[in-house]
């Protein structure tokens, strides 16, 4: 069985199963056999893909008698695709697996599984497309079948989510057939190859950027268009949030990578960089700093997908810049980080999502405040979600430092670039990215520490259970590829190497392609910077091992349990703890005034009064508050005064037609 | 042959950094003693400390987890494998190739990951405070270190210590603006993660000011020992990392002979202890300052960098 075949029976078994289950869905074996179909047509996609990156048998063109007349539905794949083919069905075999055990307790599976199984097919189907209408049609089913997700719960907020994803998804959707519209010019030809041979140039190229960047950005969850994304992401069940927060924003990534680099290609213009590294700069901030004041794990977790969106369009912003200077190394040096870190994101955040459904299941809380103690009842969970925030934290020797750290070094080559004004504003980016960084693990030591340490602050977070085994073997196979992409980055980047070549038309140095010290990340031809994860690894499992058993040996190794000391006034009552919204409090001081204009309101009552003393912390979002609220005011506003329209006479509206032709008439006489 | 030389001096300087810390510590209280005309312990107080924490028993609380044993080994062991790295009597020893100094910086972070959240693990007022506080200063502390690590890296054209130190030594870069910005930033940073005065003050029991003997309230015994030794050698550290960036003078090179090695490494001593006499000078000089000062502080830190790198920058090519 070839490549094609392979791929169109993987399609075609997730179609199949999507339908299967509208019927057939009750009952816990069906729902496990179901999921588990699901994630062994993930493998059937998968496969192909990994595949292709290794033997490199040249692209693969299928054309299938469906769609448009005359441009049918084209598929096809190569380097960009097999990579994000790999991204997408790892992810969504991963998620299957992980609800084999957790979609058994779903109360509604006929309003979930029919539409994961068109979900993963749809997100497959967006990266194979070769033409604008299968891309778009795609890209269409892939926002509906992740709406009706969404919807599926029957909380109060899934419907304000719901009614946010779908405006904003009906915005990318036409933003990007804008775009399809200005690639395929006056003599409409949708296919990519029509599209690759006679790519726009100028102003119509300036247009296409400012659209995907409107409508890819958008589904990826730039600022200011992440708005959807923290309501809708949590609100669907854990393993469809992992599938959104991971891979779909990943498909989003795809779509700008295809149509900037790929279609456009040849036409980039250096200044571009600009307004993408500046978004980018800005959506890493914001990200991570939404990210720390919020207290609902799932959602603090989608907001750091708009951290790491953020950082994988720094990437991009960069690559864009030297590929636009014809400097080749340096932008597959930056093509190569953002294509590790959406790999990487993908890993961790999955893991993490995965964690925060174990948690939701067995306490059924999403409020990390009432959580607490969790690492003792679930210790394996905790160490899953451990290896997950370390990762997502930048921390070596875990994968998501080897990104960074990529990205940190293009950020540093990039003062070959000569253009003065991205040497004001490449350095200002990585300002952003390290603050971005280390608010990370600030994050991410409140999220672990008040939901899995310290003492339980409700009766569910005491009682909880472990989680079951299949969504446990799910979270160590995610925690474990966390751990081999952290110790083998140059193997990693080394796969990497042919779609980095693929995009930006010239890969990385040999020394990273084959390292004059094993295992070893060397992205520069003079090997003048280096990291190696495995000996960082080793490193400190042998320091840490040996100091234990010195330590233990020669010095104590006895210990007592007893009460805890602090400092001689241990609080009983467990609500004393440090809560998330003490924990980021210093941080909220000094980032939050500004950005959230955060004010904190105490209550103190004179002494003799009874009534408890109350404090407060309000916050606005800038989003809404200076973009979508005023915008929403004025589409009520305009709608409220177009009302009229809707109850004229027959005579009125003759007249209203009227007027409408000739003016346009005139218009065109005008016009020509 | 060579392999087992370069082991060698590796193992010297490992075991060189874990034994000179506590002297450093020790050296900075007695100067510090010594200016508010006490006489202060012995230097070598510090072993004695670690030696008696050492062989006690180690308390757990009730509520704390595997995360509150484990955590510090995980921290000295972090902090020790990144003090490897950084070089001191000599450049381009072995391991200095295997990570640059963002894996170093990134290192710091894993340790103090780690133990931010030993602080949240018994479930207390005060770890959960140290740890808060600790992220937040750690927060602006971080990105500033970075921006001083770029600066850096531009001038000399590497993230590789070795070869910045290499580079310092032979070319006569002279008096740069940026390089000064760095220097100020880096001392300003290296007193943040350290937690000396003005940023926090090691020698305090003061519950409300702590921010990293917060953190380590629950801890004691052995597990205390190991977390106070980190600290040591994370102050060794950062004098080391200053010292090879700005001021690499008498330091020896890889698979030189021991006679170089041996002059290297009595310029590396004479120079941590002139750090640690300044550092307790600039200690005993001014008081310490409120939390959110402690912000403004870092966020200059982060400037200096950020124009440094600017500078950098945009001197290229012009």
């Amino acid at each position: 069985m070839g490549i094609a075949e392979l791929l169109l029976t993987g399609l075609a078994i997730m179609f199949a199963i999507g339908l299967w289950s509208v019927f057939f869905h009750a009952g816990a074996n069906r729902i496990r056999a179901t999921y588990g179909a699901i994630a062994l047509a993930c493998l059937f996609l998968l496969l192909p893909g990994i595949g292709y990156i290794i033997a490199a048998p040249g692209t693969v063109s299928i054309v299938l008698p469906l769609g448009l007349p005359d441009v049918g539905m084209r598929l096809r794949l190569d380097f960009l695709s097999a990579f994000f083919l790999v991204v997408v069905n790892l992810g969504g075999a991963v998620s299957s697996l992980y609800a084999m055990g957790y979609g058994v307790h779903e109360a509604r599976p006929g309003r979930v599984l029919p539409f994961v199984a068109a979900f993963v097919a749809a997100m497959n189907l967006v990266i194979l497309a070769d033409d604008a209408f299968t891309f778009l049609l795609a890209w269409e089913m892939m926002s509906l079948t992740s709406w009706a997700l969404v919807m599926s719960s029957r909380e109060k907020e899934a419907e304000r989510a719901g009614l946010v994803y779908f405006v904003m998804a009906s915005f990318s959707g036409i933003m990007l057939l804008f775009a399809f519209g200005l690639l395929a010019g006056a003599g409409g030809g949708y296919g990519f190859e029509q599209i690759r041979l006679a790519p726009p140039s100028g102003p119509v190229a300036t247009g296409v950027l400012v659209l995907v960047l409107l409508g890819a950005g958008s589904k990826a969850g730039l600022f200011p268009l992440h708005v959807w994304l923290p309501l809708a992401h949590p609100a669907a069940p854990s393993h469809v949030s992992a599938l959104m927060s991971a891979v779909m924003t990943k498909v989003a990534v795809y779509g700008a990578i295809r149509i900037l680099f790929d279609l456009i290609g040849p036409a980039m213009v250096w200044w571009w960089a600009i307004p993408v590294l500046a978004i980018a700069g800005i959506t890493t901030l914001m990200g991570v700093l939404y990210a720390l004041m919020q207290h609902d794990l799932k959602r603090l977790l989608a907001y750091h997908t708009v951290e790491n969106i953020g950082i994988i369009f720094i990437g991009l912003g960069l690559a864009m810049a030297f590929h636009a200077n014809g400097q080749t190394a340096g932008a597959a040096l930056a093509m190569g980080a953002a294509l590790l870190h959406v790999f990487n994101h993908s890993l961790f955040k999955s893991l993490l999502f995965l964690g925060s459904g174990a948690v939701l299941h067995a306490t059924g809380e999403r409020d990390i405040d009432r959580l607490g103690g969790l690492i003792h009842n679930m210790p394996r969970t905790a160490f899953f979600f451990l290896v997950g925030s370390a990762a997502i934290s930048a921390l070596p020797p875990l994968n998501g430092f080897v990104s960074e750290w990529l990205t940190f070094q293009s950020v540093l080559a990039s003062s070959q670039l000569p253009q003065m004004s991205l040497k004001f504003l490449i350095p200002v980016t990585g300002v952003m990215l390290a603050l971005a960084a280390a608010l990370a693990a600030a994050c991410f030591v409140k999220a672990f520490g008040v939901t899995f340490l310290g003492r339980p602050r409700s009766d569910m977070a005491g009682k909880a259970r472990e989680t079951d085994r299949f969504s446990l073997v799910a979270m160590g196979l995610l925690a474990t590829l966390c751990l081999l992409v952290g110790i083998f980055p140059g193997q990693a980047v080394q796969a990497l190497h042919p779609v980095v070549g693929f995009l930006v038309g010239g890969g990385l140095p040999t020394e990273a392609v084959t390292p004059a010290v094993p295992l070893s990340l060397t992205p520069f031809a003079d090997g003048r910077s280096s990291y190696n994860g495995m000996i960082i690894f080793v490193f400190l499992l042998v320091s840490a091992s040996f100091t234990a058993w010195f330590v233990h040996r020669f010095a104590s190794r006895t210990t007592r349990r007893t009460d805890s000391w602090d400092c001689g006034h241990p609080e009983d009552n467990p609500l004393a703890q440090y809560t998330a919204a003490s924990f980021s409090q210093p941080i909220r001081r000094v980032f939050g005034a500004n950005v959230f204009s955060a004010r904190e309101q105490v209550d103190m009552p004179p002494p003799g009064d009874n009534r408890p003393a109350r404090f407060a912390v309000s916050m606005d979002d800038p989003a809404w508050k200076y973009i979508f609220t005023p915008l929403s005011t004025l589409v009520t506003w305009v709608s409220r005064r177009v009302n009229v329209l809707q109850q004229l006479t027959i005579r009125r509206y003759l007249t209203l037609v009227f007027f409408w032709v000739v003016g346009l008439l005139i218009v065109v006489a005008l016009w020509n | 042959m060579e392999l087992i030389n370069d082991l060698f001096a590796q193992g010297v300087q490992m075991m060189l950094t874990l034994l000179a810390a506590p002297a450093l510590v020790g050296l900075v209280r007695k100067v510090r003693a010594r200016l508010m005309r006490r006489r202060g312990p012995s230097i070598f107080q510090p072993y004695a400390d670690l030696f008696k924490l050492a062989r006690k028993e180690a308390l757990l609380a009730h509520s704390s987890s595997w995360l509150f044993r484990a955590a510090p080994y995980v921290v000295f062991a972090a902090i020790w494998v990144a003090a490897a790295l950084v070089p001191t009597f000599a450049s381009g020893l072995m391991f200095n190739w295997a990570a640059d100094i963002l894996a170093i910086v990134a290192l710091l972070a894993t340790a103090r990951f780690a133990l931010a959240l030993a602080g949240m693990d018994v479930g207390t007022a005060f770890g959960g405070l140290g740890a808060s506080r600790e992220m937040m200063i750690s927060s602006l502390a971080e990105p500033a270190m970075l921006m001083i690590v770029f600066t850096i890296a531009l001038l000399a054209g590497t993230t590789q210590l070795s070869l910045i130190a290499q580079f310092m030594l032979d070319q006569p870069v002279g008096l740069r603006v940026s390089l000064g910005l760095a220097l100020i930033a880096l001392i300003i940073v290296s007193v943040a993660e350290n937690g000396r005065i003005p940023v926090d003050n090691p020698a305090t029991h003061l519950e409300l000011t702590m921010v990293h003997e917060a953190m380590v309230l629950e801890y004691s015994g052995r597990h205390l020992a190991l977390i106070e030794a980190a600290a040591a050698v994370k102050l060794l550290l950062y004098v080391s990392l200053i010292m090879s960036l700005f001021f690499p003078v008498g330091m020896a090179q890889a698979g030189g002979t021991p006679a170089a090695m041996a002059t290297g490494m009595a310029w590396w001593a004479g120079k941590v202890v002139l750090a640690g006499a300044l550092l307790a000078f600039g200690e005993t000089a001014v008081a310490k300052m409120r939390l959110f000062r402690v912000a403004e502080f870092l966020g200059g830190a982060l400037v200096l960098g950020l124009l440094g790198m600017i500078l950098l920058f945009v001197s290229r090519s012009l």
